[in-house]
């Protein structure tokens, strides 16, 4: 199967290891990931405010993309599903952004939400199946105890991302079965890292980051893993802490045998 | 800009109606970053309502959100928080010269592991 691919700005600069593995892997359980030819950064942030447009554009450039192929949209970074899920959302339910998205455009045919969106981790689910992974597993990480971190972005808001019960989720720890280790619970799992506002006030991520850490680390984990670039960051940077912090990408390689 | 137009803007563009909020706290209670704001996420609802905008546009806390959405998915009446926050920042850097980050602070701000995404994300959230 064929989905279009949108890595996003950071996964071609700081955050390699999350792209090539997402490759890597995708490849061996038989998805071909293309890449949006000519995709524009999302903006990392979701534009909240009603009246914003011209900040949706990129996000509905790289939908549109996909529906022209007929393709689902598969994304990696937490930061890039958010936006593009939510403006996604917005070409689905806001006649007014609709509206205005698609005079700006004025595409031969207009967008109206009709891409199916899928975090890289609900593509291996859906469309792979964990089961059909933990059969490919030729290197389980048996007896390692991870701990999920899913920060804000994969979860809220709840009802546009669509993609696990917002306050007790479940997808990452059944990632963490099928590759063979045992998942660790715990409280701050979807709470912030503290996210951008490390460029102007470091004190409040590592506050947030370490309050993380050490709630994964309470409960005994020994890794902890994300698809956030910036909460990988942030949680490395100023979590104070030397427990070891790996994107989920990483781990399936290497328990795929591929890292 | 007079004050009611100030409150006119936030409450279109961020769709919310404070008047659905029965004050039960549940935003400033689950809110991350409570202890660094001079006005938490329940007092931006009922300043909102009364008016108070400018008084939240001077404050620093308009800078402290971050826009994590646990306000908006934990409060039981829909009224969402966050969304009031950011359109009344929105308020203060649509105005000419009020952009919060400027492109020459940035390079004394960067670490050599710093992701791209930090960099945009700040940009959105405070500037245009």
């Amino acid at each position: 199967m064929t989905v279009s691919y949108y890595p996003g700005c950071t996964l071609k600069t700081k955050a390699k290891n999350l792209d090539l593995y997402a490759r890597k892997c995708a490849e061996a359980l038989g998805i071909a990931l293309e890449e949006i030819p000519e995709w524009q950064c999302c903006g990392g942030c979701y534009p909240v405010a009603k009246d914003e447009i011209a900040t949706k554009l990129s996000s509905v450039r790289a939908l549109a993309a996909a529906k022209e192929k007929g393709q689902t949209l598969v994304t990696v970074c937490s930061a890039c599903h958010n936006v593009i899920k939510r403006v996604n959302h917005d070409m689905q339910t806001d006649e007014e952004i609709r509206d205005k998205v698609n005079r700006y455009r004025a595409p031969d045919e207009p967008y109206e939400g009709e891409t199916n969106v899928l975090h890289y981790i609900e593509m291996l689910r859906d469309l792979v199946g964990f089961d059909k992974i933990k059969e490919k597993v030729v290197n389980p990480l048996a007896g390692k105890k991870i701990a999920a971190y899913y920060g804000c972005l994969l979860l809220r808001p709840g009802k546009v991302m669509a993609f696990d019960n917002p306050e007790n989720p479940s997808i990452l720890e059944d990632f963490i079965r099928a590759l063979g280790a045992e998942p660790v619970l715990y409280p701050a799992r979807n709470e912030c890292c503290g996210g951008y506002l490390t460029l102007e006030d470091p004190e409040i991520p590592k506050k947030r980051s370490e309050t993380v850490l050490q709630s994964a680390q309470n409960h005994g984990a020994e890794v902890v893993t994300t698809a956030c670039p910036l909460c990988l960051y942030n949680l490395q940077k100023n979590g104070g802490s030397e427990i070891p912090v790996v994107y989920i990408t990483e781990l399936l390689a290497e328990a795929l045998g591929l890292k | 800009m007079e004050q009611n137009n100030f409150k006119e803007t936030v409450l279109r563009i961020s769709g919310v109606n404070p008047k659905k909020c029965m004050r039960c706290g549940k935003c400033s209670g689950a809110c991350p970053n409570y202890d660094e704001m001079e006005f938490h996420p329940h007092q931006f609802v009922s300043m909102v309502e009364n008016g108070e905008i400018e008084k939240l546009m001077t404050s620093p806390s308009v800078y402290k959100c971050l826009t994590c959405f646990a306000c908006v998915e934990r409060c039981p009446r829909q009224v969402e928080p966050a969304k009031l926050i950011e359109a009344v920042r929105l308020c203060v850097i649509r105005q000419a010269g009020q952009n919060h980050l400027k492109p020459d602070q940035i390079p004394e701000m960067l670490d050599e592991d710093l992701p791209q995404q930090a960099i945009v994300s700040a940009f959105r959230k405070f500037t245009k």
